[in-house]
């Protein structure tokens, strides 16, 4: 599996109030949540974001709620990946429940820039930086979360089971 | 090798007699949490699961608290759907309008969570419950779905960070203070996916109240969890509030910690978070002159018994200063009653302030209270993320019930020991 698309770079603890207001949560629809996504920190995100684009941000991305409106909202609005220095725990585990795909490396994060084309490998965890020429390497997921991801998040994990 | 009070809980809740950080396990789960936000987000999981009940009927709860009472038609049709899905799957803790609160206040007063329990809530807060000395946590409404159809969840296990607090607070100081003193010090994600656990002879200094402000704020420091030792006061607690059996567990002597921190309370002053993170902490010798249009005291954070009276005893006789805006929000049912019955509700009315039915309200910028532009709140909510109250350029500065009520009689954060 991979994903490519141009980078939206944000700083330091990103939280959910800034992903999705609070103040739309009076909808769980996701296509509602999508247009208001980062709204609050970059009012023109969801009229510049394209199908397939990439979210890099330093750390405890997500902090703040539980709102799982938060990484629908992202991904809703269509992008493929997010990667961050670090995530806040509730946001990491609703993003892997929901099956949007993150992925924790500080050396990406130092190198790539705001516009800059990139690529995710989620299977080997490379990520290349096509603008820059450069490549890192994020942690890849421990295995029970590969399984997670596999059968495309937390709900049909379990009906398999 | 010992394990840490959360490790222990969590290898017993998975049938395990050791545990070690990192590992990951599923747990059995005493309470399955969701309010009126996540709850419908939940649901629709639920349904995609396709199991026809849920796991049990006596572990589930359901509070309609963010948005309710409704604030708009689209909260209504919220707040029907997680109503029917609550009767309709006899879901025995659903507490409608006239008998809820605020959640994180509602489930321990309900008796809902003792010693030892295992709890999940689709809501960051719910954190809290480690007052009790129970793991519990914030998770998100998948995790909801799948816990409220299968009555697990997993989890990796945490390290922990070790608080060892010794001596006393000092008067107009209180358990805020302490949460706020500590989430400056380690920072927003000085706990990332840690559990923050408070032991030591201070513990038994603070009151329920005060243990439940500070577990709430674990979250605010990226902890998984916030959890306290048990001790009498804990044990009284519970055996008031709840008839379910108690499971006493106590970090092993040789549990490994990541770091340990000792913190005498008699040394905290009080402190105020400005915008636009919680961990922007200074003391109010620090603060300065800073105006305020409104002030809240309540919230899952600060709207309980205690956070009233002393709010009470600031306002007493007193008239808030003009042209601020005072807004006290009680937990829940339970305490507005005793708020009316101990006479702090004629004080806080008579001082010129708002009493309201108990709601998340202004706490999340819903509704009762938002902020127009340029406009700056006090309060004794645990967050002041950017338009976390209202509009993207209004300021939140966070503090106790002490600095806020004394805040609102002079219109300037205010220091309570001068009032
Ligand atoms: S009072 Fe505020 S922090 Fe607490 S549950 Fe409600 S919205 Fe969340």
């Amino acid at each position: 599996m991979k994903a490519m698309g141009k980078v939206f770079k944000y700083g330091d603890n990103v939280d959910t109030d800034v992903i999705i207001p609070a103040r739309y949560l009076n909808s769980s629809d996701p296509k509602e949540l999508a247009m208001h996504c980062m709204e609050d920190i970059d009012s023109d995100f969801y009229k510049n974001v394209e199908k397939g684009d990439i979210i890099v941000a330093n750390k405890n991305f997500g902090c703040g709620s539980s709102r799982e409106h938060a990484p629908i909202s992202i991904k809703v609005a269509g992008v493929s990946c997010v990667i961050a220095t670090t995530f806040a725990r509730i946001f990491y585990r609703n993003a892997i429940n929901i099956g949007l795909p993150i992925l924790e490396c500080e050396a990406a994060v130092k190198g790539i820039e705001a516009g800059d084309k990139v690529e995710v490998d989620f299977d080997s965890g490379i990520i290349t930086n096509v603008t820059k020429g450069e490549t890192y390497q994020a942690e890849a997921f421990p295995p029970f979360m590969q399984e997670l991801i596999q059968a495309d998040g937390l709900v049909n994990y379990i009906k398999k089971a | 090798m010992g394990m840490t009070m959360t490790q222990k809980i969590l290898a017993a809740h998975a049938g395990l007699e050791q545990v070690k950080a990192g590992q990951l396990i599923q747990a059995n789960l005493d309470l399955v949490l969701g309010n009126d936000i996540t709850t419908p987000v939940a649901i629709k999981e639920f349904h995609k699961i396709g199991v026809d009940q849920v796991f049990d009927k006596k572990k589930i709860a359901i509070v309609p608290d963010h948005f309710a009472p409704n604030k708009d038609l689209k909260a209504a049709e919220q707040c029907k759907f997680v109503r029917e899905f609550a009767l309709d799957k006899e879901i025995e803790n659903y507490f409608e309008v006239g008998e809820m609160g605020i959640e994180h206040a509602l489930i321990p007063e309900k008796g809902l969570v003792v010693p030892g329990d295992v709890v999940i809530g689709a809501d960051s807060h719910t954190c809290t419950y480690g007052a009790l000395g129970a793991f519990s946590t914030g998770i998100g409404s998948t995790d909801m779905a799948a816990g409220m159809a299968t009555g697990k969840c997993w989890f990796k296990i945490p390290s922990a960070i070790k608080f060892e607090l010794t001596g006393k607070l000092n008067k107009w100081v209180s358990g805020k203070d302490v949460i706020l003193h500590i989430i400056g010090m380690i920072g927003v994600d000085g706990a990332l996916y840690k559990s923050m656990e408070f032991v030591g002879e201070g513990v038994n200094t603070l009151s329920m109240d005060a243990r439940f402000t500070m577990a709430n704020m674990a979250i605010e420091a990226g902890a998984k969890n916030g959890i306290f030792i048990v001790d009498e006061k804990t044990l009284e607690y519970a055996k008031e509030h709840s008839t379910k059996a108690v499971v006493v567990y106590a970090p092993d002597e040789d549990a490994e910690y990541d770091e340990v921190y000792k913190i005498n309370l008699s040394t905290i002053r009080p402190t105020v978070a400005f915008p636009h993170l919680p961990d922007n902490t200074r003391t109010i010798d620090e603060v300065g002159e800073i105006k305020v249009d409104q002030v809240v005291i309540g919230s899952c954070t600060n709207g309980r018994m205690e956070d009233l009276r002393i709010t009470a005893e600031i306002l007493r006789g007193k008239k808030v200063a003009k042209g601020v805006r005072v807004l006290v929000f009680p937990g829940t049912q339970k305490i507005y009653l005793q708020a009316i019955d101990e006479g702090l509700v004629q004080d806080i009315v008579k001082a010129g302030a708002v009493f309201s039915t108990p709601t998340c309200g202004p706490c999340l910028g819903g509704h009762m209270g938002i902020l127009a532009k340029g406009e700056r709140a006090i309060s004794t909510t645990n967050r002041n993320f950017v338009g976390r109250m209202g509009h993207v350029e209004s300021e939140v500065y966070l503090s106790s019930p002490e600095v806020a009520a004394a805040s609102a009689l002079t219109g300037y954060i205010t220091n309570p020991e001068k009032i």
